[in-house]
């Protein structure tokens, strides 16, 4: 028997068909857009005549990436309660963005954040420093869209391994990224967002309607100090040995946030493990949940690829109601993954004791066929429809960061810091380098975080964007007295404080883990032994942002003041252009001040 | 250089009309900030201390995850309802005093 036909034993026709839409359709839209809008500045000024009910919609698509639309769900099934911090700070993020970055950031007409930083430093140098940024950022938000993709593939096609889901996906989007295809088009991403609405909430009203509503499946979980569930009429298939305990999941400080805790407790001899829970066990994990919702806030505040939209809106009024909307939008969204998690705890409680891409991550995908032994072929349409709102996911996401990424590589680092004088000839040809090598770093990186959650991954991406855009975004519009040197010392330090912890963390995971990843990082290990002695380092390192963020913030204070000399001459002007209405007019004004006094 | 050009207008260019401003675009964000962190950082506390209260059914649902998994969202949008409303409002203000 061939290969290919191979894979195809086992595979649900409906599943099958309905992700080869989605994947279809995203392209060949992606193409038509790009061929009508092809320059970057066609992107924004074509985009200032989008309506805001579109604009909301491409926001909200592109937001939701696949820790959305899978981790999330695999997490709460995993952890229980705590996981619900996620999507909530995701959607809550966007308060904080509002409340002081969006209006001042759009008044001043910086397109991304390497652009705001040039202008409101007068200073190339420091634009270079927030590039880099970028791509740190950057790829830390690709892995765990490829694991969903490979999580996918691997649930689509039962025999094929996670790393060939990985490839495949990531090699077709940047196949399509370099050609030119999906250049973040308006209309793409806000039909993307729509296919995921859909996706999610769908399967959700089905699933709920046959096997008990959201209330009762979680009542039939046993709080402590409940001698009986509230709910007794869901039958609930018994739970595997992995699975945490009904009292330990449905209440806060749980699983997640005790882990630490919990290891360095089994590094003990027996006699001292309750004394030393029962000190550290709350404390700690009410730290490790506070750092968590720092990183979310912040973290949303300072992502990249999400600024940039603020800018298709014809007025500053129209930004705002946008922004009410995305977060209505993304707000009713975050409702759905979680009871996804919290049905998979009762009906399919097998994933617990799978691993990498046969656990709880692929829940959202796997419940809908649940339905499918009452009802035939419902579940596998079903199943289907989830499967193509994973793709939606993963696939708006990635090429998002792609086009971003790649634009940074090739028309900053290249464009502007290697061959300065390069023609639009080269500067095409090196978009499509920078492309390709970057989705190659992206598949390689993504090939090896199968034993890492998709939901976790995306949180550090937000702590490290929490430590240094959002503190630069932040002081540098509300303190005139910032410097050039302290805001660049500030970001540096605290986004490779929360990059280097972040990448610790993870090696030693993937140490502890027992399929191939373990062997490749088994030297690690030992980090894993310190940690349970410290387990207070260990929550520090796994979620730095209480940390770093203060350390940002505080050395941009410090080092601003210390060359306080070097604060832009015409700071008063730019306060103005950031903090006065529009209707005024100043960014015009300033404009030409620029331009004459760049000409003496 | 604080003021370039001559053709400036005074009260706009001036420095009590920029601090003016920054002050209050500043604290209508802080007081809406501020009642965001009081529940969001309220919550966890609510939890260590109080956890027999957060655990009080509710149709199902423990208090606590009712609040988080369903509440927050249209909490959150009643807080930038009223922040775009008022900043809206304040725009209008200080167009109005730098043509006087």
């Amino acid at each position: 028997m061939n290969l290919p036909l191979a894979l195809l034993n086992g595979v649900d026709p409906w599943i099958f068909g309905f992700s080869f839409l989605t994947v279809a359709v995203t392209l060949w839209m992606g193409f038509r857009s790009a061929k009508t809008s092809k320059t970057a500045s066609d992107f924004f000024v074509a985009g200032r005549s989008v309506s805001v009910g579109w604009n909301a919609s491409a926001i909200s698509g592109e937001y939701l990436s696949a820790a959305s639309f899978m981790g999330v769900a695999g997490m709460v099934m995993s952890s229980g309660y705590d996981a619900l911090w996620y999507p909530v700070c995701y959607a809550c993020g966007y308060l904080f963005l509002l409340l002081f970055i969006a209006g001042p950031l759009r008044r001043f007409g910086a397109y991304t954040i390497p652009d705001f930083a040039e202008g409101r430093f007068d200073s190339p140098l420091f634009r270079k420093i927030a590039v880099c940024f970028v791509l740190f950022i950057g790829f830390f938000y690709t892995m765990p869209q490829m694991k969903g993709a490979g999580v996918t593939l691997a649930y689509i096609f039962p025999g094929l391994p996670y790393w060939v889901g990985v490839v495949l996906v990531g090699a077709v989007i940047t196949f399509n990224v370099a050609l030119g295809g999906m250049k973040g088009i308006t209309l793409v991403q806000a039909v993307q967002y729509w296919i995921k609405m859909f996706a999610i909430s769908v399967p959700v009203f089905v699933l709920m309607a046959v096997v008990g509503f959201y209330n009762t499946q979680i009542g039939a979980n046993l709080a402590a100090g409940e001698t009986a569930p509230p709910v007794s009429s869901i039958e609930r298939k018994p739970l595997v040995e992995k699975a945490p305990k009904d009292s330990a999941w449905i209440a806060p400080f749980g699983p997640l946030t005790t882990k630490a805790v919990t290891a360095a407790a089994s590094a003990l001899p027996a006699e001292q493990r309750p004394a030393f829970l029962a000190e550290h066990q709350k404390p700690y994990s009410l730290l490790y949940t506070y750092s968590l919702i720092i990183a979310l806030v912040c973290g949303t505040a300072g992502l990249p690829h999400i600024l940039v939209r603020f800018y298709t809106n014809p007025d500053g009024v129209a930004a705002k109601k946008t922004t009410m909307w995305v977060m209505i939008l993304i707000g009713v969204f975050y409702v759905f993954p979680p009871v996804f998690g919290v049905i998979g705890r009762n009906l399919l409680p097998e994933l617990y004791s799978g691993v990498g891409a046969k656990g709880t991550d692929k829940i959202v995908l796997e419940l809908p066929t649940l339905i499918g032994a009452k009802y035939g072929v419902v579940g596998s349409i079903l199943s289907g429809i989830t499967c193509a709102g994973a793709f939606a996911a993963f696939m708006s996401t990635f090429s998002g960061l792609l086009v971003s990424m790649t634009g940074a590589l090739a028309h900053d680092v290249y464009g502007r810091m290697l061959r300065p004088k390069s023609g639009p000839a080269e500067r095409m040809f090196a978009f499509k380098v920078a492309a390709v090598l970057i989705g190659g770093v992206a598949v390689t990186l993504g090939c090896f975080v199968e034993p890492l959650e998709i939901n976790f991954m995306v949180g550090q991406a937000f702590a490290i964007a929490a430590a240094s855009y959002f503190p630069l975004l932040f002081m540098s519009v509300w303190w005139r007295g910032m410097t050039m040197k302290g805001a660049a010392t500030g970001m540096l330090t605290g986004g490779l404080c929360a990059l280097g912890a972040a990448a610790l963390t993870n090696l030693g995971t993937l140490a502890l883990d027992k399929g191939p990843m373990g062997k490749i990082f088994a030297g690690f290990a030992p980090l894993n032994g310190f940690w349970a002695q410290h387990p207070l380092l260990r929550i520090l390192c796994e979620q730095p942002a209480i940390w770093t963020v203060p350390l940002a913030i505080g050395l941009m204070i410090f080092v601003s003041k210390a060359t306080a000399a070097q604060v832009p001459a015409d700071i008063r002007m730019k306060m103005l252009v950031l903090h006065a209405p529009e209707k005024l007019g100043l960014k015009q004004e300033y404009i030409q001040e620029h331009q004459a006094g760049a000409g003496h | 250089m604080s003021s370039p050009t001559p053709t400036h207008d005074d009260v706009v260019h001036s420095e009590p009309f920029l601090r003016s401003l920054m002050r209050r675009q500043l604290s209508l964000s802080i007081a809406c900030a501020a009642t965001f962190l009081v529940a969001l950082l309220g919550l966890p506390l609510l939890n260590y201390f109080a956890p027999a209260f957060m655990a009080t059914r509710v149709a199902g649902f423990t208090l606590s995850w009712l609040i988080l998994g369903i509440l927050f969202f249209p909490f959150v949008w009643v807080i930038s309802y009223v922040f775009i409303k008022r900043s809206l409002r304040l725009e209008e203000e200080e167009v109005k005093e730098a043509r006087r």
